[in-house]
């Protein structure tokens, strides 16, 4: 099972939830989408209407970005990666 | 570097440095030679600023505006509970020379500006960003990027914090890549918490800012392999680090210095919907002359705990769901900490009802804490 780990700003749509086990095999994309779908307040912290990834936020595979991977989002992940949602923080009072 | 030179109790005060074999003298020359601006003298600042200070980095510049409160002290570890109301920049200053006399500490009593930034940053080698804010970490980072300047950085949020250095000079010619390269764009006021709701491990910055501090005394002694290219990040809360990479991105052009504010969206030129604003001073007339209104309270629980001024608590999430606890026969002011969060309330209110008798209360219960009510607590 995939593991895909949720920032600390992120945890508050998660029920506090650090981690996110995927079940089936599948893409990153479908990995994602499997969170999304479990956690419906986390969408649109992580995706635009397009569908894509938004610009404060960047995706990795293991120590690799999402977007540097031959294959991107559609990359097949193995039981035992780790999927790394990284957010933008400053640090303060906005 | 050979007209930088030591007094024999400079060598003594630095004689751990040098008998490093990879650092030894010609590192610490370079470290004499330096020049480091220093932004935000905060949480991360503290550190960063002793550290420089005390490992002998011949010029320090300190860019703050702010001043000390109470609420600084659980991480800001430069000041004391004596300094409470001071400046920043001029305390920090005063402390990292008493420090260090052999250094040059340059005082910036300012706010970073797309105005001052590059004027200021021009005179330094190298900056460390410890800012608390998206505006001015993007103001840091392309200031940085047109200046060739490297840019070391850090950034936390309750046990998390990430670091890196952008813009590093690389043997081919070209510079590492920067924070736009990492996060193209902020995102949207109000959906990322803030340290004011989300706070802040006090010990964190000290983990960062010194984290940071290694980061500049290794690009400026040229030792060791900078981390650029790479972010570090670290969740003390479960202690997972992560050293994640970091590629150029085509799309990133920066060329000259743009309105930050209105690029982090806390302001809008086309505002769809105008929110009127209400001072405190004129919120306390409306209490001292019996008028008539609601005053209602958007932010959280643990918030409205620290301090609050009489309003009914609804948090921003929560408050189109709780609509109807509005008044509509009386003029509505809504407050929060600071008057961002309020302000999205009354457009989001608004946009759905078309509801015009909405006020933000300007400067939030911070404001309200500074001039009317020195009895509430500031956080």
């Amino acid at each position: 099972m995939a593991t895909i780990i949720i920032p600390t700003p992120l945890r508050k749509f998660t029920g506090n939830q650090s981690t996110f086990k995927v079940n089936e095999a599948g893409t990153i994309s479908e990995a994602i989408l499997s969170l999304t779908n479990q956690y419906t307040d986390l969408k649109k912290h992580v995706i635009d209407d397009q569908g894509k990834i938004r610009s404060f936020v960047r995706l990795y595979l293991g120590d690799e970005d999402v977007s540097a991977l031959d294959q991107k989002a559609d990359t097949r992940i193995k039981e035992s990666d780790v999927i790394s949602i990284v957010p933008a923080i400053a640090g303060g009072i906005y | 570097m050979s007209n930088i030179a030591f007094s024999p109790e400079e060598l003594s005060r630095y004689s751990r440095h040098i008998i490093i074999p990879e650092f030894n003298l010609e590192g610490q020359k370079k470290l004499k030679a330096a020049k480091v601006l220093v932004i935000g003298s905060g949480g991360l600042g503290s550190p960063l600023l002793l550290y420089l200070a005390a490992a002998g980095v011949g010029t320090i510049g300190i860019v703050d505006f702010d001043t000390i409160d109470d609420s600084n002290l659980q991480r800001q570890i430069l000041f004391t509970t004596n300094d409470v109301g001071k400046l920043k920049a001029t305390t920090a200053a005063e402390r990292i020379k008493a420090l260090n006399p052999f250094i040059e500490v340059i005082v910036h009593n300012t706010q970073l500006n797309s105005q001052n930034a590059l004027d200021i940053i021009k005179d330094y080698d190298v900056v460390a960003d410890g800012t608390d804010n998206f505006p001015t970490r993007y103001l840091v980072n392309d200031a940085c990027v047109l200046l060739d300047k490297v840019n070391v950085y850090a950034s936390i949020y309750r046990f998390e914090g990430q670091l890196s250095v952008f813009n590093l000079p690389l043997p081919d010619g070209t510079r590492g890549p920067n924070y736009r390269d990492l996060f193209p764009e902020p995102p949207p006021p109000g959906l990322v918490p803030s340290c004011a709701e989300g706070g802040v491990l006090g010990v964190l910055p000290g983990i960062l800012g010194s984290l940071q501090a290694a980061e500049v005394i290794k690009v400026i002694s040229n030792v060791g392999e900078p981390l650029s290219g790479r972010l570090f990040t670290i969740d003390v809360a479960d202690f997972q680090t992560r050293t994640l990479k970091i590629h150029k991105q085509e799309s990133t052009k920066i060329e000259k210095l743009i309105d930050y504010e209105l690029f982090c969206g806390l302001k809008n030129e086309n505002m769809s919907s105008e929110v009127k604003e209400i001072t405190v001073g004129q919120l306390a007339e409306w209490i001292d002359s019996g008028k008539e209104f609601q005053l209602i309270d958007v932010r959280e629980p643990h918030e409205y705990a620290i301090a609050e001024i009489g309003g009914i608590l609804i948090p921003l999430a929560q408050i189109s769901e709780h609509a109807d606890r509005i008044s509509l026969e009386k003029p509505v002011v809504i407050h929060c900490r600071s008057g961002v969060r309020s302000a999205k309330a009354i457009r989001e209110l608004q946009e759905l009802h078309g509801w015009d008798h909405l006020y933000n209360l300007k400067g939030g219960i911070l404001a309200w804490a500074d001039e009317i009510d020195q009895l509430v607590t500031k956080y």
